[in-house]
Protein backbone atom coordinates (compact mmCIF):
# COMPACT_ATOMS: atom_id res chain seq x y z
CA UNK A 1 0.00 0.00 0.00
CA UNK A 2 1.30 3.43 -0.88
CA UNK A 3 0.77 6.72 0.33
CA UNK A 4 1.06 9.75 -1.45
CA UNK A 5 1.18 13.25 -0.05
CA UNK A 6 -0.10 15.71 -3.34
CA UNK A 7 0.87 19.46 -3.17
CA UNK A 8 -1.84 21.60 -4.99
CA UNK A 9 -0.20 25.09 -5.81
CA UNK A 10 -1.55 28.13 -7.87
CA UNK A 11 0.98 28.66 -11.10
CA UNK A 12 3.57 31.39 -10.90
CA UNK A 13 1.66 34.39 -11.94
CA UNK A 14 -1.77 33.29 -10.69
CA UNK A 15 -3.32 36.33 -8.33
CA UNK A 16 -3.97 34.64 -4.75
CA UNK A 17 -6.18 36.96 -3.00
CA UNK A 18 -6.31 34.94 -0.23
CA UNK A 19 -2.61 34.40 -0.04
CA UNK A 20 -2.54 38.84 0.02
CA UNK A 21 -4.93 38.99 2.69
CA UNK A 22 -2.91 36.40 5.03
CA UNK A 23 0.47 38.55 4.04
CA UNK A 24 -1.78 41.74 4.94
CA UNK A 25 -3.12 39.87 7.99
CA UNK A 26 0.99 39.11 8.98
CA UNK A 27 1.80 42.51 8.28
CA UNK A 28 -0.54 43.88 10.84
CA UNK A 29 0.78 41.12 13.40
CA UNK A 30 4.31 43.16 13.10
CA UNK A 31 6.16 39.98 10.70
CA UNK A 32 6.22 43.64 8.18
CA UNK A 33 9.69 41.46 6.71
CA UNK A 34 6.88 38.48 4.85
CA UNK A 35 7.03 39.37 1.29
CA UNK A 36 5.08 36.93 -0.42
CA UNK A 37 2.18 34.22 0.55
CA UNK A 38 0.88 31.74 -1.88
CA UNK A 39 -1.85 28.93 -0.13
CA UNK A 40 -2.44 25.42 -2.13
CA UNK A 41 -3.67 22.19 -1.38
CA UNK A 42 -2.18 19.24 0.66
CA UNK A 43 -4.36 15.94 -0.39
CA UNK A 44 -3.60 13.12 0.97
CA UNK A 45 -4.43 9.88 -0.85
CA UNK A 46 -4.17 5.75 0.51
CA UNK A 47 -4.27 3.41 -2.65
CA UNK A 48 -3.60 -0.29 -2.69
CA UNK A 49 -0.94 -1.88 -4.99
CA UNK A 50 2.64 -2.87 -4.97
CA UNK A 51 4.18 -1.43 -8.37
CA UNK A 52 5.42 2.31 -7.26
CA UNK A 53 5.79 3.65 -10.88
CA UNK A 54 2.23 2.62 -11.92
CA UNK A 55 1.19 4.38 -8.73
CA UNK A 56 3.29 7.62 -9.60
CA UNK A 57 1.47 7.49 -12.97
CA UNK A 58 -1.94 6.76 -11.77
CA UNK A 59 -1.61 9.76 -9.28
CA UNK A 60 -0.20 11.66 -12.01
CA UNK A 61 -3.23 11.57 -13.97
CA UNK A 62 -5.45 11.74 -10.91
CA UNK A 63 -3.74 15.30 -10.65
CA UNK A 64 -4.34 16.30 -14.27
CA UNK A 65 -7.96 14.94 -14.36
CA UNK A 66 -9.64 16.19 -11.18
CA UNK A 67 -7.15 17.04 -8.69
CA UNK A 68 -5.57 19.72 -10.01
CA UNK A 69 -6.90 22.47 -12.71
CA UNK A 70 -3.99 22.46 -15.20
CA UNK A 71 -5.17 26.02 -16.10
CA UNK A 72 -3.96 27.66 -12.91
CA UNK A 73 -2.52 25.17 -10.82
CA UNK A 74 0.85 22.71 -10.38
CA UNK A 75 1.05 19.83 -8.67
CA UNK A 76 3.98 17.73 -7.02
CA UNK A 77 3.26 14.27 -5.78
CA UNK A 78 5.15 12.24 -2.99
CA UNK A 79 4.83 8.82 -2.56
CA UNK A 80 5.96 6.48 0.31
CA UNK A 81 4.91 2.92 0.94
CA UNK A 82 2.75 2.30 4.10
CA UNK A 83 1.39 -0.63 6.15
CA UNK A 84 -1.30 0.93 7.13
CA UNK A 85 -3.95 3.71 6.52
CA UNK B 1 -38.91 24.60 -28.00
CA UNK B 2 -37.85 22.27 -25.29
CA UNK B 3 -34.71 23.73 -22.61
CA UNK B 4 -33.33 20.93 -20.41
CA UNK B 5 -32.20 22.46 -17.51
CA UNK B 6 -29.30 20.18 -15.37
CA UNK B 7 -29.11 19.54 -12.03
CA UNK B 8 -26.54 18.54 -10.06
CA UNK B 9 -26.80 18.05 -6.26
CA UNK B 10 -26.41 21.76 -4.80
CA UNK B 11 -27.71 23.56 -8.16
CA UNK B 12 -29.98 26.16 -6.23
CA UNK B 13 -31.12 28.26 -9.48
CA UNK B 14 -32.54 25.18 -11.56
CA UNK B 15 -36.16 26.58 -10.18
CA UNK B 16 -35.46 29.91 -11.38
CA UNK B 17 -34.53 28.94 -14.57
CA UNK B 18 -37.83 26.72 -15.52
CA UNK B 19 -39.88 29.19 -14.45
CA UNK B 20 -38.42 31.98 -16.76
CA UNK B 21 -38.56 29.33 -19.90
CA UNK B 22 -42.08 27.91 -19.03
CA UNK B 23 -43.79 31.17 -17.25
CA UNK B 24 -42.09 33.94 -19.04
CA UNK B 25 -40.61 33.01 -22.07
CA UNK B 26 -43.80 30.62 -23.02
CA UNK B 27 -41.74 27.16 -23.36
CA UNK B 28 -41.20 23.99 -22.60
CA UNK B 29 -38.40 23.03 -19.66
CA UNK B 30 -37.68 19.69 -17.90
CA UNK B 31 -35.30 19.33 -15.14
CA UNK B 32 -32.62 16.55 -16.34
CA UNK B 33 -30.87 15.34 -12.94
CA UNK B 34 -26.98 14.96 -13.22
CA UNK B 35 -27.39 10.66 -13.53
CA UNK B 36 -29.20 11.05 -16.44
CA UNK B 37 -27.66 9.85 -19.33
CA UNK B 38 -30.06 11.40 -22.08
CA UNK B 39 -30.49 15.26 -22.97
CA UNK B 40 -31.48 14.30 -26.83
CA UNK B 41 -34.79 15.15 -26.70
CA UNK B 42 -33.96 19.08 -25.53
CA UNK B 43 -33.34 21.75 -28.19
CA UNK B 44 -31.08 23.58 -25.62
CA UNK B 45 -29.95 23.32 -22.45
CA UNK B 46 -28.83 25.34 -19.28
CA UNK B 47 -26.33 24.40 -16.40
CA UNK B 48 -27.73 26.49 -13.83
CA UNK B 49 -26.03 28.29 -10.63
CA UNK B 50 -25.92 27.17 -7.61
CA UNK B 51 -23.05 24.75 -5.25
CA UNK B 52 -22.81 21.97 -7.01
CA UNK B 53 -21.07 19.12 -5.05
CA UNK B 54 -20.60 22.17 -2.46
CA UNK B 55 -17.68 23.79 -3.91
CA UNK B 56 -15.94 21.07 -3.14
CA UNK B 57 -11.95 20.79 -4.70
CA UNK B 58 -13.01 23.90 -6.92
CA UNK B 59 -16.33 25.51 -8.28
CA UNK B 60 -17.59 22.79 -10.94
CA UNK B 61 -14.26 20.14 -10.72
CA UNK B 62 -16.60 17.50 -9.12
CA UNK B 63 -19.84 17.92 -11.15
CA UNK B 64 -17.90 18.13 -14.56
CA UNK B 65 -17.57 14.14 -13.91
CA UNK B 66 -21.22 13.52 -13.39
CA UNK B 67 -23.16 11.25 -15.93
CA UNK B 68 -24.26 13.65 -17.51
CA UNK B 69 -21.70 16.09 -18.71
CA UNK B 70 -20.23 13.84 -21.34
CA UNK B 71 -23.70 14.32 -23.43
CA UNK B 72 -23.77 18.12 -22.67
CA UNK B 73 -19.86 17.73 -24.19
CA UNK B 74 -21.37 15.50 -26.87
CA UNK B 75 -24.92 17.73 -27.52
CA UNK B 76 -22.14 21.04 -27.63
CA UNK B 77 -20.05 19.13 -29.96
CA UNK B 78 -23.16 18.85 -32.35
CA UNK B 79 -23.41 22.46 -32.22
CA UNK B 80 -26.08 22.24 -29.57
CA UNK B 81 -27.02 25.20 -26.96
CA UNK B 82 -25.48 25.52 -23.66
CA UNK B 83 -26.15 28.42 -21.18
CA UNK B 84 -23.78 28.36 -18.49
CA UNK B 85 -24.90 30.70 -15.62
CA UNK B 86 -22.74 31.26 -12.60
CA UNK B 87 -21.73 27.83 -11.16
CA UNK B 88 -23.01 26.55 -14.74
CA UNK B 89 -20.39 28.98 -16.02
CA UNK B 90 -17.61 27.46 -13.62
CA UNK B 91 -18.71 23.36 -14.43
CA UNK B 92 -18.47 25.07 -18.24
CA UNK B 93 -14.68 25.88 -17.64
CA UNK B 94 -13.87 22.62 -15.65
CA UNK B 95 -15.07 20.33 -18.37
CA UNK B 96 -13.14 22.39 -21.06
CA UNK B 97 -16.47 23.12 -22.95
CA UNK B 98 -15.32 26.98 -22.47
CA UNK B 99 -11.50 28.31 -21.76
CA UNK B 100 -9.97 29.53 -18.95
CA UNK B 101 -10.45 29.14 -14.81
CA UNK B 102 -12.11 30.98 -11.95
CA UNK B 103 -10.45 32.52 -9.09
CA UNK B 104 -11.89 33.75 -5.74
CA UNK B 105 -13.08 37.08 -5.99
CA UNK B 106 -10.18 39.46 -5.36
CA UNK B 107 -11.68 41.23 -2.42
CA UNK B 108 -12.29 37.30 -0.76
CA UNK B 109 -15.74 38.08 -0.80
CA UNK B 110 -19.38 36.73 -1.36
CA UNK B 111 -20.58 39.51 -3.91
CA UNK B 112 -24.62 39.31 -4.55
CA UNK B 113 -25.57 42.78 -6.16
CA UNK B 114 -26.26 44.03 -9.85
CA UNK B 115 -23.48 45.40 -12.03
CA UNK B 116 -23.43 46.47 -15.34
CA UNK B 117 -22.42 44.52 -18.23
CA UNK B 118 -21.11 45.75 -21.90
CA UNK B 119 -22.90 43.49 -25.12
CA UNK B 120 -19.61 42.82 -26.53
CA UNK B 121 -20.86 40.75 -29.29
CA UNK B 122 -24.04 40.33 -31.05
CA UNK B 123 -23.34 38.01 -33.44
CA UNK B 124 -24.33 35.09 -31.04
CA UNK B 125 -27.07 32.85 -30.54
CA UNK B 126 -27.44 34.27 -26.99
CA UNK B 127 -27.44 38.12 -27.80
CA UNK B 128 -28.70 38.23 -30.99
CA UNK B 129 -31.26 40.74 -29.85
CA UNK B 130 -29.25 42.79 -27.83
CA UNK B 131 -27.57 46.04 -29.55
CA UNK B 132 -23.56 46.15 -29.60
CA UNK B 133 -22.49 47.98 -26.70
CA UNK B 134 -25.68 48.09 -24.92
CA UNK B 135 -25.51 48.16 -21.07
CA UNK B 136 -27.62 45.50 -19.69
CA UNK B 137 -28.27 45.71 -15.20
CA UNK B 138 -27.80 41.97 -14.36
CA UNK B 139 -27.35 40.50 -10.60
CA UNK B 140 -24.44 38.56 -10.09
CA UNK B 141 -23.91 36.43 -6.90
CA UNK B 142 -20.84 34.28 -6.48
CA UNK B 143 -17.36 34.23 -4.34
CA UNK B 144 -15.58 32.52 -7.44
CA UNK B 145 -16.07 34.82 -10.33
CA UNK B 146 -12.68 36.07 -10.85
CA UNK B 147 -11.80 34.86 -14.76
CA UNK B 148 -8.54 33.91 -15.09
CA UNK B 149 -6.39 32.28 -18.67
CA UNK B 150 -3.58 33.03 -19.95
CA UNK B 151 -2.14 35.49 -22.26
CA UNK B 152 -2.53 33.32 -25.51
CA UNK B 153 -6.03 32.85 -24.68
CA UNK B 154 -7.09 35.99 -23.37
CA UNK B 155 -5.68 36.48 -27.78
CA UNK B 156 -7.96 33.96 -28.80
CA UNK B 157 -10.75 35.26 -27.08
CA UNK B 158 -10.24 38.83 -28.42
CA UNK B 159 -9.39 37.35 -31.94
CA UNK B 160 -12.53 35.31 -32.53
CA UNK B 161 -14.70 37.41 -30.55
CA UNK B 162 -15.45 35.07 -27.71
CA UNK B 163 -16.17 37.78 -25.00
CA UNK B 164 -19.46 38.26 -25.00
CA UNK B 165 -19.85 40.20 -21.88
CA UNK B 166 -17.86 42.58 -19.81
CA UNK B 167 -18.25 44.16 -16.65
CA UNK B 168 -18.64 48.13 -17.18
CA UNK B 169 -19.86 51.49 -15.38
CA UNK B 170 -23.77 52.53 -15.95
CA UNK B 171 -22.64 54.51 -18.49
CA UNK B 172 -20.70 51.62 -20.65
CA UNK B 173 -17.38 52.25 -19.26
CA UNK B 174 -15.08 49.29 -18.79
CA UNK B 175 -12.74 50.12 -15.98
CA UNK B 176 -11.38 48.40 -12.85
CA UNK B 177 -14.06 50.31 -10.77
CA UNK B 178 -16.61 48.64 -12.69
CA UNK B 179 -15.11 45.54 -12.13
CA UNK B 180 -16.59 43.49 -8.86
CA UNK B 181 -14.68 40.64 -9.13
CA UNK B 182 -10.92 40.88 -10.30
CA UNK B 183 -11.74 39.20 -13.77
CA UNK B 184 -9.57 39.40 -16.18
CA UNK B 185 -10.12 41.82 -18.87
CA UNK B 186 -13.31 42.92 -16.92
CA UNK B 187 -14.86 39.30 -18.52
CA UNK B 188 -18.05 38.16 -17.07
CA UNK B 189 -19.07 35.71 -20.21
CA UNK B 190 -17.30 34.06 -22.78
CA UNK B 191 -18.55 31.60 -25.89
CA UNK B 192 -16.88 28.78 -26.61
CA UNK B 193 -15.01 29.35 -30.68
CA UNK B 194 -18.04 28.32 -32.29
CA UNK B 195 -20.28 30.41 -30.44
CA UNK B 196 -22.82 27.58 -29.27
CA UNK B 197 -21.75 27.21 -25.66
CA UNK B 198 -21.98 30.87 -23.50
CA UNK B 199 -20.66 30.67 -19.69
CA UNK B 200 -21.51 34.23 -17.78
CA UNK B 201 -21.42 34.82 -13.94
CA UNK B 202 -24.73 37.16 -13.83
CA UNK B 203 -28.07 35.91 -13.82
CA UNK B 204 -30.15 36.71 -16.59
CA UNK B 205 -32.97 34.23 -14.80
CA UNK B 206 -33.11 36.66 -11.86
CA UNK B 207 -33.73 40.05 -14.26
CA UNK B 208 -36.42 38.49 -16.92
CA UNK B 209 -39.68 39.78 -15.56
CA UNK B 210 -40.47 43.41 -14.51
CA UNK B 211 -41.71 42.20 -11.47
CA UNK B 212 -38.17 41.20 -10.64
CA UNK B 213 -36.83 44.81 -10.27
CA UNK B 214 -35.15 44.02 -14.55
CA UNK B 215 -35.90 42.50 -17.17
CA UNK B 216 -32.18 43.00 -19.06
CA UNK B 217 -32.24 38.90 -18.73
CA UNK B 218 -35.24 38.51 -21.01
CA UNK B 219 -33.38 38.95 -24.41
CA UNK B 220 -31.03 36.47 -23.65
CA UNK B 221 -33.62 33.48 -23.24
CA UNK B 222 -35.34 35.74 -26.55
CA UNK B 223 -32.20 35.36 -28.74
CA UNK B 224 -31.99 31.38 -27.62
CA UNK B 225 -35.36 30.82 -28.79
CA UNK B 226 -35.62 33.08 -32.48
CA UNK B 227 -32.12 31.14 -32.86
CA UNK B 228 -33.66 27.88 -32.39
CA UNK B 229 -36.70 28.89 -34.32
CA UNK B 230 -34.86 30.13 -37.29
CA UNK B 231 -31.29 28.19 -37.40
CA UNK B 232 -32.51 25.08 -35.70
CA UNK B 233 -30.74 22.84 -33.50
Amino acid sequence: MFKANIYVTLKPGVLDPQGEAVKNSLHVLDYPYVDEVRIGKYIQVWLQGEDREKARRELEEMSDKLLANPVIEDYRVEIAEVDEP
Amino acid sequence: MKFGIIVFPGSNCDADCFHVIEQVMGQEARYIWHKEPDVTACDALILPGGFSYGDYLRTGAIARFSPVMSRVVDFAAQGGLVLGICNGFQILLEAGLLPGAMLRNRTLRFICKPVHLKVKNTETPFTRTLQEHQVLRVPIAHGEGNYYCDDKTLKELENNRQIVFTYCTPEGIENDAANPNGSLANIAGITNKAGNVLGMMPHPERCSESVMGGVDGYPIFAAMISWLQEVGR
